[in-house]
């Protein structure tokens, strides 16, 4: 398990290849001649100076694999090196094997922003598949955009962003929550909400997007609490007692990190039964991953809104899962921002075919559009902004730490990241 | 804000908000007791006391999975063993760590402090080596998770209970080990004045490596006992040490007393509090109610001698 | 200033080599990507000068410094900020013309305290003005009591804690856990380019040179023979006459005044501020950095932030897991093995070996040893 994100030794290759400044130096290292890698001289592919030899293109993984995301982090790592791998045995991309140079933010946004420049200035990177929080990601923007890198950010967000340097291949906040609420209102009838969440800027923006929403364009419906505490925050008794004072019928959560863990065992310990749904809890921030840490029969019964969970049965997913525990182990489960995660690398490998370049200007022009049938959720499309059309579901949390899905939009649901009425 | 509900209503969400007080109280006191043994008397800043907490709930979690796979009878019971496994465990680890590297820094407090933090990371990397980076789900006993239902409006967590009989247990268990053991008395001599203790045949170096051992030990048992309403993972230490080092400080090192009151008082301003404002607030004025008074009484809640 | 007295001959072989070393070795040596990142390791230097004059000369150990450097980082974030939301970049708000993050909060106006970051010299005179008030405030507070040691420690450090909540919690004024974001121009003069981050490392030079003189005629003056003397007997210089506290107050103030610059150079260098500088993490680095370089001396404070930042970055890049354990073990191996860091080995160890085969002559030396010129 030690080992499982840190093989940074398989890499040392690539690194001093590409520190070699070669682009043809290192030809030949392992890989028979393609006949495609012929059909796409690297002269021809890669006109700015792009880390691309004549058979191999290195990109950049860019997370935290120390300090206290990294317990978010990995998962995004390895379905990333999964994707990395996979397309490999396909062959690569325009006949070159991915290499990749993995970076470690530490948790610290500073950190992420000297990495990222480095990927970008001193390593030449293709395209970069990394960041987590909106913290990281709003580091390493104006480095993205000053040196005209591309970035593939995997998890859901706050939107109000939209930069023609990122890919996002997670969800905006409207996508996520406004299925989620009008769901838990239709069958469910609930009507009156208590909105909790750690005090950032993405659970803050989303509780005033499902506010705007409640209020607006729900009926008859109200919130009854909305309430912040710090990040890293292991006391909730107090706001426990104060959901039970105002008796809400849906308690809408985004609380992250070590503190999910916290606030799902006191709500537990506190005597709500969440399989009872009265409240309903509803939240927007666990994932299987998380579940890990919290244990499946603390949160049994919960529902989450998000636009993947393991459980989903079509055959990209079941390939994908065991595709999964076979490289990373049988224990591993996947969440939905490791899914985001592992259709970055095939994005952007479906862009430059769809270029046949790896010009990030070109990339850029071919992203929108580009469509992948073999997602594990389905079927994504890369809007205008950016952001993929996707499907928003409704999963129901079980004990034994997978969720039930029980609901799913119809359609693709159209990415909004600058929701007019809104704001 | 109460205009809507009845009296019984107000009357046992105030019992249960009490409640909830006393259950952050134990927390507090659980997290403090054994940085404050340390702090008090040596004068040790452990800033790896988190790190030793968690050290406990690891234990806790490798016996749950134990438990779990060879003695599904006894999982019910498992979480006493736990405990004293985590005793054991950090305490060891304490031993080992006061003989390599605190003894030789006794005269300078502050640079314990920096040393102890480079334990910290050590740790927290080995955890992330040996655990992975996520964090581990810990299954506590059904018996342990759910509320015992008071009245038709009053339930008490079950853990909740479990904590606050724990942190007395260990209080009165430390009380006792201070105030009427032989070991007691040589530690609180050797705090007065260590060269005498020496002189009138005390072994000084062996109090102060089983007083260090002891005090992480509590930490660990503070771990383990954690499991059940905090998360567990390599970083998850951190959460704990600003909260602890001000409870002790607030309560004048050299004092368990002190450390249980100022326990007790800012686990009751920061729970009424949080019931009034939103939780980020009362994070706040807490720590700013705390400091302030630190600046008019610096010296602690109950202290017996001022500290320049 | 009089340099015979000032400096002796020693201490300007010692200034003269830092000063070749980072006005000439690095900016040689490095490619404009390096050298941007050893313009930020020097920021750090700021704060480890101003620790070894509290903590190495005063014996005050503040765990609060990042306050001061995030404090200064952030004056000059509002600045830099309001100058890159004019209303045509910010066009697609609801608001134009105000920061990002405010709109993104439903702000509609900018608060009053912000209105004076408009003005540059405003903000920079509140570069150092903001940090020092508030280490005035917290010096006042507790020297005043006779609160030093261990205790002034954890309370500053409470307050690293508290302001990280409240940057955290009122996002709408601070940019939140994000901080302040996406900094472009100063004066119009954009600060995002190779050539103009190479101008900024060498401002950063000579602004760390301005302080280490600070810093120097400090230590010098009779005031730094008195802090050293309170940090051995604060006692007997009390009884002596004179007033201890209102000294720690000044050079509190002073080290607070240092990472108020360091921070506002940071916030140029980087392109951003954020709480992540400001929390307890940051400001016990800080200190290590201090106590790497050897806390009694300002040169090796320097040496000390560059070198750990070096191997930091170093490190991770090529064995992310094994760094951890290597900080951790620097830490301890320092406290235990280098009580006086960097310079306490250069002192005892290789000068006196140095002059010894050189026949006592201190002629010039290559870069003092562990300085992380590669």
């Amino acid at each position: 398990m030690s080992d499982d994100i840190s093989d940074n030794k398989t890499n040392g290759v690539s690194r001093r290849a590409v520190l070699a400044g070669g682009t043809a130096l290192t030809a030949s290292l392992f890989m028979p001649k393609g006949l495609r890698a012929a059909d796409f001289p690297t002269a021809e592919v890669n006109t700015t100076g792009l880390a691309v030899t004549d058979d191999t293109v290195t990109i950049g993984i860019l997370h935290s694999i120390t300090g206290t995301m990294a317990i978010s982090e990995t998962g995004s790592v390895q379905a990333e090196k999964l994707a990395i791998e996979q397309i490999n045995a396909q062959g690569g991309i325009l006949g070159r094997k991915i290499e990749y140079i993995q970076e470690d933010g530490a948790s610290d946004w500073p950190t992420f922003a000297e990495k990222a420049r480095k990927l970008l200035v001193n390593d030449k990177v293709a395209s970069v598949m990394g960041c987590w929080t909106s913290a990281s990601r709003k580091a390493v923007l104006p480095v993205f955009e000053q040196h005209n890198g591309f970035l593939y950010y995997p998890t859901f967000y706050e939107g109000l962003e939209e930069s023609p340097n990122v890919i996002y291949t997670g969800q905006e906040a409207t996508q996520q929550i406004i299925a989620g609420l009008d769901w838990v209102n239709q069958t469910k009838g609930a009507k009156t909400f208590y909105l909790l969440g750690s005090d950032y800027i993405w659970p803050r923006t989303s509780n005033k997007i499902a506010r705007k929403h409640i209020e607006n364009f729900m009926d008859g419906c109200k919130v009854v609490g909305e309430e912040y505490y710090p990040l890293g925050h292991t006391q909730f008794n107090s706001v426990i007692n104060k959901i039970r004072l105002r008796k809400p019928d849906v308690i809408y959560a985004i609380v992250v990190g070590g503190s999910n863990v916290a606030f799902y065992k006191q709500l537990k310990a506190a005597g709500i039964d969440m399989t009872k749904e009265k409240p309903i809890l509803l939240t927007i921030s666990v994932t299987e991953d998380e579940i890990r840490g919290i244990g499946g029969e603390n949160i049994d019964g919960a529902y989450a809104c998000m636009k993947y969970f393991q459980s989903l049965e079509n055959e990209n997913n079941l390939a994908f899962v065991s595709a999964f525990k076979e490289m990373w182990g049988d224990d591993m489960v996947i969440g939905d921002v490791t899914q985001a995660a592992y259709l970055g690398p095939w994005l952007w490998k479906a862009a430059v075919e769809k270029a046949g370049s790896f010009d990030v200007d070109k990339v850029r022009e071919a992203s929108p559009g580009i469509e992948l049938t073999s997602a594990p959720e389905g079927y994504v499309k890369v809007h205008e902004n950016h952001h993929l059309w996707s499907k928003t579901r409704v999963g129901r949390a079980q004990a034994d730490g997978q969720y039930e899905v029980v609901f799913e939009t119809a359609d693709l649901v159209e990415p909004d990241p600058f929701p007019e009425g809104y704001q | 804000m109460f205009a809507d509900y009845s009296m019984a209503e107000l009357g046992a969400i105030f019992a249960m908000q009490g409640f909830a007080g006393l259950i952050l109280f134990s927390v507090f006191v659980l997290m403090a007791l054994g940085l404050a043994i340390i702090f008090g008397q040596m004068g040790v800043i452990n800033m790896a006391h988190g790190e030793f907490m968690i050290l406990g709930a690891y234990v806790t979690y490798l016996m749950s999975n134990l438990f779990a796979d060879y003695m599904p009878a006894l999982f019910s019971i498992y979480f006493f063993v736990a405990m004293i496994l985590a005793f054991i465990a950090s305490g060891l680890l304490g031993l080992f760590v006061e003989w390599a590297m605190i003894r030789h820094l006794y005269k300078r407090p502050l640079d314990t402090l920096l040393a102890t933090w480079g334990l910290s990371l050590i740790l927290q990397q080995t955890y992330r080596s040996v655990f992975g980076a996520r964090e581990v789900g810990v299954s506590i006993p059904d018996w342990m998770m759910g509320s015992l239902p008071l009245t038709d409006l009053i339930e008490v967590p079950i853990n909740g209970i479990f904590v606050m009989v724990l942190a007395v247990g260990i209080s009165l268990a430390v009380y006792i080990m201070m105030f009427r053991s032989r070991w007691g008395k040589q530690v609180r001599a050797i705090n007065q004045n260590r060269v005498m203790a020496g002189a009138v045949g005390i072994n000084t170096e062996w109090t102060d490596r089983l007083t260090f051992g002891i005090g992480c030990g509590v930490a660990g048992v503070a771990g383990s006992a954690f499991t059940m309403i905090g998360s567990t993972g390599p970083t998850a230490g951190q959460l704990y040490i600003v909260d602890t080092f001000l409870v002790v400080v607030f309560g004048g090192a050299g004092s368990l007393l002190g450390t249980i009151a100022s326990a007790f008082s800012i686990s009751q301003a920061q729970s009424i509090m949080e019931f009034f404002l939103s939780g980020s607030m009362a994070k706040v004025l807490t720590l700013l109610v705390v400091v302030g008074i630190l600046m008019i009484r610096p010296q602690g809640l109950f202290s017996l001698k001022l500290r320049k | 200033m009089q340099s015979s007295a000032f400096l002796s001959r020693k201490e300007m072989i010692g200034f003269a080599l830092l000063a070749a070393l980072i006005f000439i070795v690095f900016p040689m040596m490095l490619d404009s990507f390096r050298l941007n990142l050893f313009g930020k390791y020097l920021t750090y230097a700021f704060v480890a000068v101003g620790l070894a004059l509290c903590w190495g000369a005063g014996g005050i150990l503040s765990l609060g410094q990042g306050v001061f450097f995030g404090l200064g980082g952030y004056c000059m974030a509002m600045f830099l900020k309001l100058e890159a939301s004019t209303p045509e970049n910010t066009s697609i708000q609801s608001t134009p013309g105000i920061p990002d993050f405010m709109d993104w909060n439903q702000l509609t106006e900018l608060p009053v305290w912000w209105q004076p970051f408009y003005s540059l010299p405003l903000a920079l005179f509140a570069v150092v003005a903001v940090p020092v008030v508030f280490a005035f405030i917290i010096g006042v507070a507790m020297f005043t009591r006779r609160v030093g040691g261990v205790y002034f420690a954890i309370i500053t450090q409470a307050f690293a804690a508290i302001l990280t909540i409240l940057i955290i919690g009122q996002q709408g004024y601070t940019g939140g856990v994000n901080g302040i974001t996406d900094l472009r121009t100063l004066l119009g003069w954009d600060i995002r380019t190779d050539e103009a981050k190479t101008t900024l490392y060498f401002v950063n030079g000579v602004l760390l040179f301005a302080v280490l003189f600070a810093a120097q005629y400090v230590r010098k003056s009779k005031l730094g023979r008195l802090l050293i003397a309170m940090r051995d007997q604060e006692d007997r210089v009390r009884f002596s006459g004179y007033n201890v506290a209102n000294f720690k107050i000044f050079i509190f103030c002073l080290g607070a005044a240092f990472a108020g610059i360091g921070g506002a150079m940071f916030t140029l260098q980087v392109g951003f501020m954020s709480p992540t500088l400001v929390g307890i993490v940051p400001s016990i680095e800080m200190v290590i950095f201090c106590a790497v370089g050897g806390r009694l001396s300002i040169l090796g404070a320097v040496y000390g932030a560059l070198l750990v930042n070096w191997a930091k970055t170093t490190f991770s890049e090529s064995f992310p897991e094994l760094w951890l354990f290597g900080l951790g073990g620097l830490f301890i191996a320092v406290v235990m093995l280098f009580p006086n860091g960097l310079a306490g080995v250069w002192s005892e160890k290789i000068e006196p070996r140095l002059l010894a085969l050189l026949g006592k002559a201190p002629a010039d030396k290559s870069a003092p040893d562990g300085a992380p010129a590669e």
